[in-house]
């Protein structure tokens, strides 16, 4: 038996107490975008926040989570899009199997609230999540441009990119 | 984002409609819209707008809005998108009011495969279905078009159409195809060969960098890709197999794990696996792996990588390989050449590590089967889920989701599907989700087959090339599933990218005297496609040995190849284009260093200019790839390149990283801390370059990684002065 509180939710699930925090939403709660990759932590895509911190849910205990914790997972971003995160990875066509990116986006929106105009570096280091289809050109290209839609910037990004044709 | 395109595309991604009514998944993203199949003649389904079949792959609504109809899987490759463009491009509908809908394996079968093959791998979704699924949309609007100078009494030459709306400008009436699907769906379809498609110089839709359709539900977490599914009453199964190929399951002891939480039961799933059947996969996984299981690892229980290695360089030395080209006498012209090369390359086994684990959902009852799953080959899932459950094809059905990637792990090999069957079997009338865990998937994949390559060549006095060798030793996907097409050894698909012939894979350099050679030394170790096999093992032998070549020339690699190019202009236009857009020759910044390859494959030609720095520890950096396809015809510009952008991932996490290494007969490397996968601050700025010449229909997803690493590992070359000859990297010492 676990407290949660998901999204602004309480939920009380019947689970386990070393079952992960990933497996509770998806199996107990049914909340499906947060995904299964690896279970080692390695992959991210199992990324949610826990009171504002990155935490890769595939390999932390649902014990560990207090009844207080906030957890926010992808549906709690933004059910219509709206999200700057959202919208520039729309904007730029960032997914490509999309498996990837709820955890993906979930990185980026942890980065952005701590540093909302990140340079190339901070986003090597803060973008650590595995995409497999490889969108990671359009992803580092996506988190700049989620920078500027948030200041109200509305241009578009410079560096979009687009294949030439001769 | 488009509204309309949204809601449609939501209606494929999350409803897979089956005739038990399931809706699957959330439907809050966009309205929960399940179209299911309106057949002419047959009831109008409860919804608002009325729907309206006018042939196979058009379905026109009242709203005005149009339904395309795919066989192809959508495995992140964006070939719905593409597929979608070019139906609408002769249908001449609004792009804005397009949505797609994925046919069934079953409902195909049903009506006489009238959307043709439904596989998706080799590049080919787009392809090889360009000129049907164009004819499709042609058909309909002729259709629609007959409707409407039918109502008007009009010669339908009078008649013309932009986006879906229909006008008469003699008489100034206008109407639309929401109006006119009805009347159209009962006129006799024109004769396929009577249509003529447009010329690509007048596409309006297709050609275009159009946005995918498919994005919204990834951005929220509502897609509900297969391991997503719940059905009503589902239970959960993780499975272990042997991990020794060729072993079988001797015993398990089910009752040890009868009273964990949530569990079933263990059910022998094959002669070599075994599942725990849970309340929850999580439950099911932890009963599993504390399921006492005796495993009888077979007669291949000893193998290791250092004996599959020993009998791909016997394969190098013995003589009795398959020629698959022996032009002139390449051997004595390397003997009597003025300088000899030579070098041996090696490449690994590779998984394909999809990020969605392989998974299947089934439902097994006395007349029927189901299956919901992520697969590249929903006839070959219904071929496998027949064969298991032991019913015809025609009381079995396929449910595909959007995979999570694919990379030819879904194609042919259907396992997981057959062992969805399998389990679901003992649990008639309950749904059963398996999924693999991360470590199941690593170690029972269908590998990269592994090869070595020992090249030889000879220059004359001139620094010409007068002989070149080539001889591939190793294991082929071909004896394993199309044995007929690797019998005696002769298996050319081995040499892929060495081909004589135009139109696939052919080598782009002529040589007077040239022999390419196959010795097929197969292992116990599963071997399968995986995206751009086997020209991306190939392209690394030909385009690493060709500067070796080219440095005992003493020739600059691009002047030295394109001397050998002249009868080949299609791989140098590429070679060009990648040498220009890459600042070929063109001053470098300190330090760094350029490579370029070029190679075929897929029905496209690809070239890459690599741009990296080697540190003093001989740490690799690519700082700059620049990659140029001809694919023949460019359906959507923008795709293309995020696909070019995937294939350098890809890539180059198989040229640092990528590597299954074999221990007592089974695969060592078991989740991503041991087989590593490039990330976001390795990966280069890709510029692509699409130079398509418009009289072929050339592949996409794959075709270019092969450029990948060969342009990488002779830009180190360049650096270090000393050629990389065996990947990956990460065991190469470099300075």
């Amino acid at each position: 038996m676990a407290k949660l509180n998901i999204n602004g939710k309480a939920h009380d699930v019947q689970v386990e107490a070393d079952t992960p925090l990933l497996w509770t939403l998806r199996e107990q709660v049914g909340l499906t975008g947060t995904k299964y990759g690896c279970g080692v932590a390695q992959c991210g895509a199992c990324s949610v926040h826990i009171n504002g911190q990155l935490t890769r849910s595939c390999s932390m205990p649902v014990s560990a989570v207090k009844p207080g914790d906030k957890v926010l997972t992808i549906e709690g971003i933004s059910r219509n899009n709206s999200h700057p995160v959202q919208q520039a990875w729309a904007e730029l066509d960032v997914p490509q199997c999309g498996y990837c990116q709820s955890g993906q986006i979930m990185a980026a929106v942890a980065l952005l609230k701590k540093t909302p105009k990140p340079t190339d570096q901070q986003i090597d280091e803060a973008m650590t999540n595995i995409c497999r289809c490889g969108t990671y050109q359009r992803i580092r290209a996506g988190v700049h441009r989620a920078a500027e839609i948030a200041s109200g910037r509305t241009a578009k990004p410079a560096a979009k990119p687009t294949a030439k044709s001769a | 984002m488009k509204k309309t395109n949204a809601s449609a595309t939501s209606a494929t991604a999350l409803a897979n409609p089956s005739r038990r009514g399931f809706i699957v998944g959330s439907a809050a993203a966009a309205g929960g819209l399940s179209l299911g199949f309106h057949l002419p003649g047959s009831a109008a389904p409860a919804a608002k707008a009325s729907v309206t079949e006018v042939n196979a792959w058009v379905v026109v609504k009242s709203d005005e809005s149009v339904v395309i109809r795919v066989a192809r899987s959508e495995m992140g490759q964006g070939t719905h998108t593409g597929l979608a463009q070019l139906v609408t491009e002769e249908l001449e509908c609004d792009w804005k009011r397009v949505g797609i809908e994925q046919v069934t394996a079953g409902q195909n079968l049903a009506r006489n495969r009238v959307w043709g093959e439904m596989s998706t791998g080799g590049s080919r979704g787009i392809r090889i279905s360009n000129t049907y699924v164009r004819q499709g949309g042609a058909a309909a609007r002729i259709m629609l078009l007959q409707a409407a100078a039918n109502e008007w009494n009009v010669p339908v030459g009078e008649i013309s159409v932009d986006k879906g709306v229909v006008t008469h400008a003699a008489s100034k009436r206008k109407t639309t195809y929401g109006k006119l699907a009805v009347a159209a769906s009962k006129i006799t379809p024109p004769d396929v060969k009577s249509i003529k498609l447009k010329s690509p110089q007048d596409w309006k839709v297709a050609g275009k960098p159009v946005k995918r359709l498919d994005t919204a539900n990834k951005l929220n977490g509502s897609k509900v890709y297969s391991i997503d599914l719940k059905l009503p009453g589902m239970l959960y199964a993780a499975v272990k197999a042997c991990p020794v190929y060729g072993g079988t399951l001797k015993s398990f002891d089910g009752d040890k794990v009868l009273n964990l939480p949530g569990v079933k039961r263990a059910v022998q799933v094959s002669p070599s696996a075994v599942a725990v059947v849970a309340d929850t996969w999580w439950r099911a996984k932890k009963a599993l792996d504390a399921l006492p299981i005796e495993w009888d690892e077979g007669p291949n229980a000893s193998v290791s990588s250092a004996m599959i290695d020993a009998r791909l360089k016997e394969g190098l030395a013995a003589s009795g390989a398959y020629a698959n080209r022996n032009e002139g006498d390449a051997l004595k012209a390397i003997e009597g050449a003025v300088k000899k090369i030579e070098a041996v390359y090696s490449t690994p086994f590779l998984a394909h590590a999809t990020m969605e684990p392989s998974n299947a959902t089934a439902l097994v009852t006395a007349n029927k089967v189901e299956v919901w799953l992520p697969t590249q080959n929903a006839e070959a899932s219904l071929a496998a889920a027949s064969e298991e459950s032991g019913l015809p094809l025609s009381q079995c059905e396929i449910y595909k989701h959007d995979l999570g990637g694919g990379f030819g792990r879904r194609g042919g090999d259907q396992d997981y599907t057959r062992q969805a069957v399998a389990i679901a079997k003992q649990f008639a009338g309950t749904p059963v989700k398996m999924i693999w865990s991360r470590e199941e998937d690593m170690q029972h994949d269908f590998y990269r087959p592994i090869s070595q390559c020992k090249l030889s060549a000879g220059l004359d006095a001139n620094n010409k090339l007068v002989g070149l060798h080539i001889k591939v030793s190793g294991q082929s996907i071909n004896a394993r599933v199309n044995p007929a097409a690797a019998k005696g050894g002769n298996d050319d698909r081995q040499l892929q990218g060495f081909w004589s012939a135009a139109g696939d894979a052919q080598f782009g350099y002529a040589v007077p005297n040239l022999l390419v050679e196959y010795a097929m030394r197969n292992t116990h170790v599963p071997v399968g496609p995986w995206r751009g096999v086997n020209t991306n093992q190939n392209a690394v032998y030909s385009e690493c040995f060709m500067d070796e070549v080219a440095k005992a020339a003493g020739t600059d690699p691009l002047e030295f190849r394109r001397a050998l190019m002249a009868k080949y202009p299609k791989h140098l236009a590429v070679l060009n284009a990648a040498a220009e857009k890459g600042d070929w020759g063109k001053p470098l910044q300190p330090g760094r260093f350029r490579g370029i390859a070029q190679f075929m494959g897929y029905a496209s030609y690809s070239a890459a200019v690599a741009e990296v720095s080697v540190n003093a520890k001989g740490e690799v950096k690519v700082h700059r790839m620049t990659l140029a396809t001809n694919c023949g015809h460019a359906v959507n510009p923008q795709q293309i390149a995020a696909q070019v952008e995937g294939g350098v991932a890809y890539g180059l996490s198989a040229t640092f990283y990528g590597e299954c290494t074999v221990d007592k007969g089974r695969v060592v490397q078991s989740n991503f801390h041991d087989y590593q996968i490039l990330k976001l601050a390795e990966m280069p700025h890709v510029d692509t370059v699409v130079v398509p010449t418009f009289d072929f229909w050339g592949g996409v997803g794959e075709p270019t990684i092969c450029v990948v690493a060969p342009s990488v590992l002779n830009a180190i070359f360049a650096a270090t002065g000393k050629p990389v000859r065996t990947l990956p990297l990460k065991n190469q010492k470099l300075v």
